[in-house]
């Protein structure tokens, strides 16, 4: 008896591995086919992009996509003459699989520039395949702090992000206006716990004190015992990094357990993007949360932007829809600086690091010595309106810079 | 102190929650001896039906308590019908593989109705707002579902153990031939016991889901954890199932409080050090090979 249950569990466990296996097998033939037909045409300006089209990540994935699709579709496919051919790889977010993708991208498809990543594991595992083989990388969303610092490549620049960013520009605006205490609760992995670091180094610099942290495990689903520890405590506030459905939870549970009237709750945008705060109902009321762009924002730019994503695609674009939208112009703009040619990959980095525009997200330009984006943050709250809920802009934290190190 | 006892009402309900979710599967591998691993897909099929009949068709929570069971009922009962009933002679593996299948199936097929994004169900107006206890602030749900659990279990109870249906399924448990002999139609029996076992995990998935959200992925996060009770509480029975429940319920709760850092760590040693000593699990009983 004892032996066969036994038995009964080790095949149900071996059969997950299988699956787990299986599962990424399944999409080798993803989404290539658009670039088959094309191919080996002189006059085209080949994209290779990788993102998790399938997995976790996979909605992340697809509004990168979009937003990328949506300038491509502006400018007609075309730069300095040439004709653009996006090829997309499924990546699922794993480091692995990401590998395999980009060197099919470069041995089989010849692309001239490569883009995308969402997990920041898959920019690390590709970092040197693409740093030894001189492949023009554009990060256009994973926002490890490593990728721009001790894993800097001459090839690679990054346009989304970093940790550092996120976490750090909200630590002296939390102290001037949540108090002196705060409570860190972030999901337990790298990136929980770079944001989450960067803002009590911020915080604790402006004067404030952090009086806990906790870090619940990634994908945890019951907050109560942390809520209830927190409720506990004496802070002003909670800084919070989650995302997807863990954002989703804490956020309805903080709202449940009465600590919504106690305490403020503030943390990285994530918590209450546009693709979560319909789940998350009015219990995002009142949130502050620090991003580098939002829907609201007021610019010429964003409300184009906004428009034709909306026409396009009948949805709210996200913060990954402008990465995508973003990074397609950053691309454009190099080949037109170039005339068209980009064979020699140290002029495409040199005319891409000098890509400067006005971005829906505010002015846009490349630290030279960092590769990394110099952007505005905004702190934003979360209002009522309408029945629903929307992001406002209360601050403009401007040119904020990684310090690279 | 109040923390103290805030923790033990957080785990309490965190228990009867993971209870609500398992019973069905331990039901259906108790007296069928079929591990069903489908079992956390038929649990996030009444959530996403629970959720559409919340949204869009009647706006109403009671409704779906209702109706997302019956679904999944139904769609228990064609498995059961098409496909597990030919399973039967086969023995565990072929019956692991196949409702394995049947949850990658489920998952997509889920993914292409409903999308990938988070969504989560509305807790009901009567059972929303907060009640104070322990000087502490409760959500009045967490508390209404450690009644839920109770009533549960003890429905299970009464049926298994003190109706006619209770008789035959333990009679089946230890012979199941000689069920046959006595003219009881076992088949329907069998039948009977999965689309049971359906009807609670659909239920699970609606009372389940304004905690705990819809998402890709949560039946399989489900199952690991419906399988850690299964085991720790051993197999055919219920008291064992709701034994384990709320330990591990208490243990993942106070682990998180005292040591947030081993939350996890503290579950699966919790399973390693049952299976050395107890390695039928803590109330278990012998099943019936099949």
């Amino acid at each position: 008896m004892r032996k066969s249950v036994c038995q009964l569990l080790c095949r149900a466990a071996l059969l997950m591995l299988l699956s787990a296996c299986g599962n990424s097998a399944m999409n080798q033939s993803g989404d290539s086919a658009d670039g088959e037909a094309s191919s080996d045409s002189d006059d085209t300006i080949k994209i290779g992009a990788i993102l998790p089209f399938s997995g976790v990540y996979a909605s992340l994935g697809k509004d990168l996509s979009a937003g990328m699709k949506l300038y491509f579709e502006s400018v007609g496919w075309e730069a300095a003459g040439e004709k653009i051919e996006l090829i997309e790889e499924d990546t699922a977010a794993d480091p692995q699989e990401a590998l395999r993708r980009t060197r099919k991208l470069m041995d089989q498809d010849n692309v001239d520039i490569l883009t995308g990543a969402v997990s920041t594991a898959v920019a690390y595992a590709i970092r040197d395949e693409v740093d030894s083989n001189q492949l023009p990388y554009l990060a256009s969303h994973a926002g490890g702090n490593d990728l721009t610092r001790g894993e800097r490549s001459d090839y690679i620049w990054r346009s989304s992000f970093s940790s550092w960013q996120i976490g750090n520009s909200m630590g002296q605006w939390a102290y001037d206006n949540v108090g002196d205490q705060i409570y860190v609760a972030a999901a337990d992995y790298a990136f929980g716990k770079e944001v989450s670091s960067a803002f009590m180094e911020a915080y604790e610099a402006a004067g404030g004190e952090i009086v806990g942290e906790v870090y619940p495990p990634l994908g945890n689903n019951d907050y109560a015992s942390y809520l209830t520890t927190i409720s506990d405590s004496e802070a002003d506030g909670v800084y919070a990094f989650f995302a997807g459905s863990d954002a989703v939870r804490f956020v309805q549970q903080f709202e449940e357990y009465g600590l919504k009237e106690e305490i403020d709750l503030l943390g990285s945008g994530w918590l209450v993007s546009e693709d979560l705060r319909e789940s998350i109902g009015s219990a995002a009321e009142g949130i502050y949360a620090a991003s580098f762009w939002d829907y609201n924002l007021e610019n010429e730019q964003n409300q184009k932007f906004v428009e034709a994503y909306e026409a396009a695609y009948d949805r709210r674009p996200t913060v990954e829809s402008l990465e995508g939208y973003d990074a397609a112009r950053i691309l454009v703009e190099t080949i037109e600086s170039l005339d068209g040619d980009v064979s020699d990959p140290d002029k495409v980095i040199e005319a891409m690091s000098a890509v400067e525009f006005d971005s829906p997200r505010g002015p846009f330009a490349f630290d030279q010595e960092t590769h990394h984006v110099i952007q505005n943050m905004y702190v934003l709250e979360t209002v009522m309106e309408e029945g629903r809920t929307e992001n406002k802009v209360v601050e403009k934290i401007e040119n904020v810079q990684d310090p690279g190190k | 102190m109040e923390v103290i006892i805030a923790q033990f009402i957080n785990g309490l309900s965190y228990g009867m929650l993971l209870f609500v979710l398992t019973c069905g599967l331990a039901l259906v591998f108790g007296i069928l001896g079929v591990l069903n691993l489908a079992h956390g897909s038929l649990y996030m099929i009444g959530s996403y039906v629970a959720y559409s009949i919340t949204t869009t068709f009647t706006q109403s929570f009671w409704t779906a308590l209702v109706v997302a069971p019956l679904v999944v009922a139904v769609i228990a009962l064609i498995i059961e019908r098409t496909l597990l009933r030919v399973t039967y002679r086969l023995g565990h593996l072929s019956q692991v593989l196949l409702t394995f299948g049947l949850a990658y199936v489920f998952h997509d097929l889920t993914k292409l109705i409903w999308g990938s994004n988070v969504l989560s169900i509305r807790v009901p107006d009567l059972l929303s707002g907060s009640v104070s206890l322990a000087g502490q602030t409760f959500p009045l749900y967490r508390l209404v579902i450690i009644g839920v659990g109770v009533v549960v279990a003890a429905g299970l109870w009464w049926l298994q153990n003190k109706t006619r249906w209770g008789a035959i399924i333990r009679a089946g448990l230890s012979d199941r031939e000689m069920i046959g002999a006595l003219g009881i139609n076992i088949n329907f029996v069998f039948t009977a016991i999965f689309v049971l076992g359906g009807i609670l995990a659909g239920f699970g998935g609606v009372v389940a889901s304004p905690i705990l959200g819809l998402y890709p992925d949560m039946e399989f996060q489900t199952l690991i954890l419906a399988l850690i009770v299964l085991v720790i509480g051993g197999l055919g029975s219920i008291a064992g199932t709701f034994t384990a429940s709320v330990l591990v319920g208490l243990l993942e709760t106070f682990g998180r409080y005292l040591f947030p850092e081993l939350s996890m760590f503290l579950i699966f040693g919790l399973m390693a050090m049952i299976l050395v000593w107890r390695p039928n699990g803590l109330l278990g009983k012998q099943v019936v090979e099949g």
